[in-house]
């Protein structure tokens, strides 16, 4: 048997290190991992507590990530709980994987601490990872600061392996400003949490040798169609395990998450959107703008990337008298408005209020976002609702030298 | 062609492919594909017409069709070696208490290798193209032939 970890009821912990307690306190067969700034020492702490009796697991040292999810794949195909983290150029190296692991239906949870992608190479935060993630048919659930690192994780398996879903996991925190602030964490002790995400019980697992199975096999035009339709449902059906899995969450340790996050949105004439520990940044802006010139700010942040909660921000923007939307996306667009703001207007779009929708690229490369620089995108959007139509280009970039760049201007008067 | 060596198992019942066409929500989780209906707890020691394969195990297909050249098996030459049988990449070569039978024609592509690693001389296994008839490549076999100095 595993050993007990003795815990505090308030521990000062990074969001890598409280990471890696809530994959300690899950019990994972197989950890399959190669290290990567900045979300190495996830794997690194988790391999310490194998090392040190904590685990009644086995940690796999692999020779690259393609290799880390692989064997992920290879053990949760087999029957067992698997999880690992990565981050960045790992992520990337992963990708193929990933939609392995969603097609095959296998569990698995992967926490990944968000990086920017190089070229040209940085180790600093930004969502370029994340969005890469938003088609691999994965789960993914974004958290803010390290404690939430720390709740979500363990929500991951429930959700994950949960037999109606039965779909792989992501969690996301960003790098360094999540991954290595040590702040503040509420741990459960180790036999709460490990009730809270229970016992693993695998399906078609190879190693039920009375039912022998094959997986990953081919298909062509004839049924590759009817699979990926498939996957698609249970991931679009998991949104009732989500909000059923944080509900038992709340009434388990009082902490409360949605799909969609909001703050101060039931009077917000404009609202920021976005993710990450920017978030943070940008409440204590809209509650310090709302303080000294009277706007009315809110902030939207959607929990959840994947599933994309369409029926709850439709649900936000509704129920509250929003009439211009910025969306901050954190990665670089490629040719395109960002993500965020892309999701975010196709809900809205099917909302009767519809408000003005702008796009700001921001914090590339772990570029800070300050609380001024908020307030300043705050009053602007505060200036389009005035006027009635966006008085600026529909894409814009914060916190970017050099000459004013920006895209597309509205047509709608 | 007559199918001949083991008629009352599911081998090569139905043409790849040619299976019926459910919807989205009829399909396997994962495309998870379980080889035989319910548990089974002596697959390996069943022989394969007694094991109660599902249509996902290609051994209900047959994939014939694929094939344009074919070994024909001759009785009267062979010795059991079981030579063919052990080189097979397609597990082709049906064989019983180390008695060859013959060859296993839904799921055999052609590929040769029998015909190749068959010692006797003449050889008891010969390619001939898909649209011979058996017997009579079997009419026409070779004679042994002389060691050469």
């Amino acid at each position: 048997m595993a050993k007990e970890f003795e815990l505090n009821e308030v521990e000062v912990w990074d969001g890598n290190y409280a990471t890696s307690q809530a994959l300690r306190q899950a019990q994972i067969d197989v950890v399959a991992a190669y290290p990567i700034t900045p979300s190495t020492p996830i794997v690194e702490g988790y391999g310490a507590y194998v090392a040190n009796g904590y685990i009644d697991g086995e940690f796999v040292m692999v020779e690259s990530e393609h290799a880390a999810m692989s064997g992920c794949v290879g053990a949760a195909a087999a029957g067992g709980r698997v999880a690992t983290a990565t981050s960045s150029q790992g992520f990337a190296l992963m990708a193929e994987v990933l939609y392995q692991a969603s097609g095959m239906r296998l569990p698995i949870v992967l926490t990944v601490v968000n990086r920017a992608l190089a070229s040209p190479l940085n180790v600093r935060g930004d969502h370029a990872d994340m969005y890469l993630g938003r088609d691999s048919g994965w789960i993914q659930i974004d958290a803010f600061d390290a404690q939430q690192a720390y709740d979500l994780a363990l929500c991951a398996f429930r959700i994950g392996e949960h037999h109606a879903v039965r779909l792989p996991v992501m969690t996301h925190q960003d790098g360094f400003t999540t991954s290595h602030k040590a702040q503040n964490v509420y741990p459960l002790k180790d036999e709460v949490a490990y009730k809270f995400v229970g016992d693993y019980k695998p399906v078609d697992e190879m190693l039920d040798f009375s039912r022998p199975v094959t997986h990953g096999a081919q298909t062509e035009e004839d049924w590759h169609f009817e699979h990926k339709a498939k996957q698609h449902k249970a991931l679009m059906d998991s949104r009732t395990v989500i909000d059923e899995v944080f509900a038992e969450f709340k009434a388990l340790t009082g902490r409360e998450y949605k799909r969609v996050e909001s703050y101060m949105m039931e009077d917000a004439e404009v609202a920021l959107v976005l993710l990450g520990s920017s978030v943070e940044t940008a409440v204590l802006a809209a509650k310090q703008l709302r303080e000294e010139e009277g706007i009315k700010v809110g902030i939207i942040s959607p929990r959840c990337f994947r599933p994309f909660p369409y029926d709850m921000v439709r649900d936000v923007i509704e129920d509250s008298p929003v009439k211009a939307l910025c969306c901050l996306d954190k990665s670089s667009p490629g040719g395109a408005m960002g993500a965020l703001f892309n999701e975010i207007s196709a809900a809205a779009y099917s909302t009767g209020t519809r408000p003005l929708m702008t796009n700001y690229i921001y914090g590339l490369g772990g570029r800070d976002f300050s609380v001024d620089e908020a307030k300043r995108i705050m009053r602007e959007q505060k200036a389009h609702a005035d006027a009635g139509h966006i008085t600026t280009e529909i894409q814009q970039f914060s916190g970017l030298r050099g000459p004013k760049l920006g895209f597309f201007e509205t047509r709608r008067s | 062609m007559s199918r001949g060596v083991l008629s009352t198992d599911k081998r090569g019942m139905r043409e790849l492919g040619a299976e019926e066409k459910v919807g989205w929500d009829e399909v396997t989780q994962g495309v998870a594909l379980h080889t035989f209906e319910g548990s089974t707890q002596s697959a390996a020691f069943t022989r394969p017409e007694e094991r109660a394969y599902t249509d996902f195990s290609s051994y209900t297909a047959t994939v014939a069709s694929w094939r344009v050249v074919k070994p024909v098996y001759n009785r009267d030459v062979c010795i059991d070696c079981q030579n063919c049988w052990v080189w097979c990449p397609d597990t082709s070569i049906i064989s019983r208490d180390k008695q060859m039978l013959g060859i296993d024609y839904d799921h055999c592509k052609g590929c040769g290798v029998c015909a190749e690693v068959c010692p006797t001389n003449p050889k008891s296994l010969i390619m001939f193209s898909e649209m011979t008839e058996n017997d009579e490549a079997l009419s026409g076999w070779p004679e042994k032939k002389k060691k050469e100095k």
